[in-house]
């Protein structure tokens, strides 16, 4: 035991033994955490439209609805430890959700919305019940057929979900307003959804992020490190994996209900299974134990596509080799890579300073 | 109290618990004691509800408690430790206590508070209880094999248990660092009047602060009562004293 | 319904079955003794196919050569079974089986792409064998020899399996890893040797069921992707790690898939993503497997 035990003691006085965790982190590096990167990156996006070109925009706004999905998956993925290969099935039924409501219902966007991630959430109830039984691989079979069977649903229910032609030109929502807004007066009707998904995906990560760091959030990462031991704390841990797997359910909803309007449809492909591995890719790319890990995955991938598909169609193989190199390389996505290699600088830095090391 | 009643467990024929009564008082320390294989981990399983028994019961103050799932059991007031640490590795020291106290007091379905600035000084003076400060911030898979066991230890104080089970609390420990945790049991279950069930194979560990043992032989208990009457008891050198003699001869 | 649209259904529905059978044996077995779900093994049942075309090309343009096709194409995949296994998949052993999955994932991708860049995006086909096909006539139904031939040799490979595994020394070993790994250990058996085999063998029985398949279905891009959700099923219903529970359970999944699409037009692939869940839900270890 390398702390010797206070045998005789009496228990140490409130407070002032523990030091925040900011503490912890020497004194001289804090400037890189002092900026404000959310605050910096949400108005660098937020210029896109009128610094950047008509396609930027469109990338821009890819990027901001996979940042959500992405996000909404690594609920799961890094913080409850559970590994869903179906979570396609809530973005695509908060796709379908929101893009039948407004293309055949008239129902604006305010209402469709949230629709969409409260119908989304109630599927991922009345599934996760189900798979949260389950443990590991037969979880992952178990969402897979999930959203299997939500996908055959879109493919063949041709009354509701148009079937394999899907649902075609969803309305824009009014966006009217924002052309009287200063300096908005030339914004295209693409340019302005994008500013309002941009705002509606900050808002979501920030409700994510506050869950994540909530009560709930630290529950969760203990059902995640050892489930056993955790029910032994008198947790429920199914019954938090379920909480997790409907919050995941209705934020992946929200952002398919984004990318529904967004790519201007809705489609069964959409709905396919090996899109839930592609945004598992992007968590990952990212670095899943970090929250900001999967934004950055999202970012990366898209960015990534746009640039390798000017030279070549074999994109599934260039993703294939990245994915490689992560799993054996960088286990830790970009975001790890980034932080392992800033703690090196750290650390020879400190050594340097240190007379004792020189 | 905690009481055990005829407790039995058999897996595909093979029984593993075979009619085990045990009555431990409040504020007692006991130990069950018996060879590689007697039973004592599927005891504690049955007791903890990590497995159900094919028949029996067990009481918690009177309370029957038999068969409940872990996360009521703990609700309870029994807290356990494990063989095997049984910690969370990813998270920090003061995490990982920090999720405990927050389990404890109702507040896991709260998804709007900032966790951080909760219990910060009641995961404190149980760190400093169980001599762990100065830790908070380390990652607790990386601490050493005696320091993780600490925090286990640490974890179930947190749901502030009337009953603590622990199983083979030194095992795996140096001489010191078992005389270390010896004491910190021995204050810690005095400071908080708990009722105390262990098993263990360190039998100076045994004898020097168990009020009460119980030998568990083949799924059964052979002996039961005070050390010294144990100590004594004919059954118990043939087969479980004896049995060490011949291991060490 | 007639009786002899009925036969008619049941024999298409046993020939899927069997070929299924071929193809999720495989799958099954690296799962028993691997505890991986491998996503690669549609792709390895893919490259059969195109290596036994391309084999085909090369023996005698005019369409000859089949079986020796099918046996080049079997033991080329299983070498690339080996490759893999050898010289990447066994770095992930012992870690997340996240990483394990989207390693297979990875071949996927990859094997996808080698596969159109190396043959096309075009369809491509094989003619069955001149002894296999003519056709015959079965209670008033027309039956193709070669999917008779299929429905044959899909019960033969089961028995020889369930043979193999249950009265061999290897497949001895094979079953205590299924049980056990670390029992294994101890028994002195090269563990490392025993995953590497099942890996290959499952790999062969992929190239094999693709090479197969040539002469009755056109070899695409995308029937990876398409055959390996099928062949979870088959696994899932069976019992994953099961032999026979494989066997079995690709004879649900073809009829009813066959009968499905008779009562419920359109519906089928919604009946069998059902029938999964199902059994996952109330029997997560399938209709014949044991609980783990």
């Amino acid at each position: 035991m390398t702390t010797e035990l206070r045998t005789g003691e009496a228990v140490a006085p409130a407070g002032g033994i523990v030091r925040s965790p900011a503490a912890a982190v020497p004194l001289r590096t804090p400037l890189v955490r002092r900026i404000p990167w959310t605050l910096l990156v949400f108005i660098v996006m937020a210029t896109v439209p009128w610094l950047g070109s008509r396609y930027d925009t469109f990338l821009a706004a890819q990027i901001v609805i996979d940042a959500l999905f992405a996000v909404s998956l690594n609920l799961l993925l890094g913080t409850t430890g559970l590994v869903s290969f179906g979570h396609v099935a809530y973005f695509g039924v908060g796709a379908y959700v929101c893009g039948i409501l407004m293309k055949t219902y008239g129902v604006p966007f305010v209402i469709a919305f949230p629709a969409a991630g409260l119908g989304a959430a109630l599927f991922a109830l009345v599934s996760g019940y189900f798979c949260v039984r389950l443990i590991k691989l037969y979880f992952a079979m178990l969402t897979l057929a999930f959203s299997q069977i939500v996908w055959a649903i879109c493919y063949k229910w041709n009354s509701v979900t148009g079937g394999d032609q899907g649902v075609p030109e969803i309305p824009y929502p009014h966006l009217h307003w924002m052309l009287s807004l200063p300096g908005c007066g030339d914004l295209s009707i693409g340019d302005r959804f994008y500013l309002l998904a941009l705002v509606l995906v900050a808002v979501s990560l920030a409700v994510v992020h506050r869950i994540v760091r909530s009560p709930f959030g630290r529950v969760l990462t203990t059902v995640r490190d050892n489930p056993e031991r955790a029910a032994f704390l008198g947790i429920n841990v199914r019954a938090y994996q379920l909480a997790s797997f409907v919050v995941a359910g209705g934020f992946a909803g929200l952002a398919g209900a984004l990318y529904g309007i967004f790519s201007r449809g809705v489609f069964a492909d959409y709905v396919f299974w090996s899109k839930s591995a592609e945004v598992i890719i992007m968590a990952i790319l990212g670095g899943m134990e970090f929250f900001w890990g999967p934004p950055v995955g999202a970012a990366a991938l898209v960015w990534l596509n746009q640039a390798i598909t000017d030279y070549t169609q074999y994109w599934p193989f260039v993703l294939g080799t990245i994915l490689l190199i992560l799993l054996f390389v960088f286990p830790g996505g970009i975001v790890g890579g980034l932080v392992a290699g800033f703690r090196l600088i750290q650390r020879v830095g400190r050594r340097r300073l240190s007379p004792r090391h020189a | 109290m905690l009481e055990v009643q005829e407790l039995r467990k058999s897996f595909a024929g093979f029984v593993a618990v075979g009619g085990v009564s045990l009555t431990v008082e409040t504020g007692q320390i006991a130990a069950v004691i018996g060879p590689n294989g007697a039973g004592k981990s599927t005891l504690f399983n049955l007791i903890t509800g990590h497995l159900q028994p094919d028949s029996g019961a067990v009481r918690l103050d009177g309370r029957d408690i038999t068969g409940a799932a872990p996360h009521r059991i703990v609700r309870m007031g029994v807290g356990r430790s494990f063989q095997r640490t049984n910690i969370f590795p990813k998270l920090t020291v003061f995490e990982n206590i920090q999720a405990a106290f927050l389990v404890h007091h109702g507040r896991g379905l709260n998804f709007w508070a900032r966790s951080e600035a909760l219990y910060r000084t009641e995961t404190a003076a149980l760190l400093y209880s169980i001599g762990l400060d100065g830790q908070e911030n380390t990652i607790a898979g990386t601490l050493s094999y005696g320091n993780q066991k600490q925090l286990e230890l640490g974890l179930a104080l947190a749901s502030d248990p009337r009953v603590l089970l622990l199983d083979e609390p030194t095992a795996g420990m140096s001489a010191t660092e078992t005389h270390e945790t010896i004491r910190l049991l021995e204050r810690i279950a005095g400071e908080r009047s708990l009722t105390l069930l262990f098993t263990e194979h360190d039998m100076e560990v045994v004898f020097s602060i168990a009020q009460k043992i119980a030998v568990l032989h083949q799924g059964r208990i052979i002996a039961d009562g005070t050390p010294e009457a144990v100590r004594n008891d004919a059954e118990v050198r043939r087969v479980y004293l004896g049995h060490r003699e011949e291991q060490r001869a | 319904m007639s009786g002899s649209l009925v036969f008619s259904q049941f024999m298409g529905g046993l020939t899927t079955a069997m070929f299924l059978f071929l193809i999720a044996s495989g799958l099954s077995l690296v799962f028993g003794v691997m505890r991986v779900i491998n996503f690669a093994h549609g792709s390895f049942y893919m490259l059969g196919a195109y290596l036994a075309w391309q084999a085909v090309q090369w023996v005698q343009p005019s369409g000859g050569g089949f079986w020796l096709a099918a046996i080049f194409a079997a033991v080329a995949v299983g070498l690339l079974g080996a490759v893999v296994e050898r010289f990447l998949f066994r770095y992930l052993y012992g870690r997340d089986e996240l990483y394990q999955l989207l390693f297979t994932y990875a071949l996927v991708l990859i094997l996808g792409d080698a596969a159109k860049f190396l043959w096309g995006v075009g369809q491509l086909s094989v003619s069955a064998p001149p002894l296999l096909s003519g056709s015959v006539q079965i209670l008033g139904t027309t039956q193709p020899l070669y999917s008779l031939f299929i429905v044959v040799i899909g019960p033969a490979i089961a028995f020889f399996g369930w043979y193999a595994l249950n009265h061999t020394g290897v497949g001895r070993m094979v079953r205590a890893a299924q049980m056990d790994r670390e029992m294994l250990d101890a028994l002195g058996a090269n563990v490392g040797t025993i995953y590497t085999g099942m890996f290959v063998f499952s790999a062969f029985l992929a190239g094999l069921s693709g090479a197969l398949v040539t002469p009755i279905e056109s070899i695409v891009p995308g029937m990876d992707v398409l055959i390996i959700v099928q062949a979870f099923i088959v696994v899932v219903i069976g019992g994953m790690g099961s032999f026979w529970g494989t066997f079995w359970g690709s004879v649900i999944y073809g009829e009813v898939l066959s009968f499905g699409i008779l009562i419920f037009p359109g519906f089928s692939l919604f009946s069998v993503f059902v029938l999964m869940a199902v059994i996952l839900i109330v029997r997560p270890w399938g209709l014949f497997g044991k609980p783990l």
